[in-house]
């Protein structure tokens, strides 16, 4: 049993590393292709790289996140989600490293994929006689929530794609950790002193009500 | 299609948004909806990360609202755990369908 799992994760990971080689290569080629065609336009050799291999782990992570949010999505046994959950939160944090914030990104490893998954985990393990205990929504339930969210996601595909949005010419230089800590201190001090003393209540309530009470 | 824009990050974001509005829907388990719950959560961030590095002109505003956005996802998650430990020991399951006292 335990063997046979351990392959079958193996197998999963190497078909999500081949999604994103696939998804990645033709675009990588393509580029390639264009970068040897603009030669003449002056863009520099360096830049021309740099922008291949964004586009390249740009594709690869893009595909790894989409994989491993549908793993959550088709999984009926909740530790396995919890473990594809565990991907999508680490190949968002590569996407926020790729959008040049790499203090969130960081915050995003610390916070989501180190605390709050773990959390998750221990209240999966607490709430349930078997770690492989699953509750089946009914067959038309399921086909209705495909039918809804795909819907949605062709329509938001469809707005995206078709969108302008204003001033979109470059991008701006990623910010120092310096500079969010002086924006954190100086114009949002009251939601920084609002969130602390909310996490404080929060996490004092939690700890009440999950409390062994002996009444 | 060849250089990486705004867009390409707001269609992962929608892929996301939509695998865990699913994921809420179909998951009778109560921590499976929790995990719906972050992946929609995670989706709101990475749009605005994106628009902040692609339309924000030095401004970071963005990336400071998404900070506050994991801090009370952070908060959120707590507090979910919570309840459904009440909840399974009250009613020894988490099924949420179960949980209809209030119903009137």
């Amino acid at each position: 049993m335990l063997m046979r799992f351990s392959r079958k994760q193996i197998v999963l990971l190497i078909g999500v590393m081949l999604v994103g080689v696939s998804l990645a290569s033709p675009v990588a080629l393509a580029d390639a292709g264009d970068a040897l065609a603009m030669d003449q336009t002056g863009v520099t050799s360096a830049e021309q790289l740099g922008g291949l291999i964004e586009a390249f782990v740009f594709y690869f992570v893009a595909g790894a996140t989409v994989v491993c949010a549908l793993g959550v999505c088709f999984t009926k046994n909740i530790v396995r989600m919890a473990v594809w959950l565990f991907g999508a939160l680490a190949s968002v944090a590569v996407l926020y490293f790729l959008l040049a914030a790499n203090f969130l990104g960081a915050i995003q490893l610390i916070v989501y994929a180190g605390g709050t998954l773990v959390l998750l985990i221990f209240g999966v393990m607490l709430t349930s006689k078997s770690p492989w205990a699953r509750f089946e929504p009914s067959k038309w339930e399921t086909v209705l929530a495909i039918f809804v969210c795909g819907a949605l996601l062709a329509g938001l595909c469809m707005v995206l794609c078709s969108a302008t949005w204003p001033g979109v010419e470059g991008t701006v230089p990623g910010v120092s950790v310096e500079a969010i800590g002086r924006k954190l201190l100086s114009v949002y001090v009251v939601p920084f002193e609002i969130a602390g003393v909310l996490l404080m209540i929060v996490l004092v309530g939690a700890a009440h009500m999950a409390r062994q009470e002996q009444d | 299609m060849l250089t990486i824009g705004l867009t390409h990050y707001l269609i992962v974001a929608a892929v996301l948004f939509c695998t865990g509005l699913f994921t809420m829907i179909t998951k009778r388990n109560a921590i499976g909806i929790l995990i719906g719950v972050e992946l929609v959560l995670n989706s709101a961030n990475v749009n605005l990360v994106a628009f902040d590095r692609y339309l924000g002109s030095e401004r970071m505003d963005g990336q400071i609202v998404a900070l506050f956005a994991i801090v009370l996802a952070a908060a959120e998650a707590a507090l979910a755990v919570g309840i459904c430990i009440n909840v399974y020991k009250n009613l020894a399951t988490i099924d949420v369908d179960s949980a209809s006292q209030l119903q009137g």
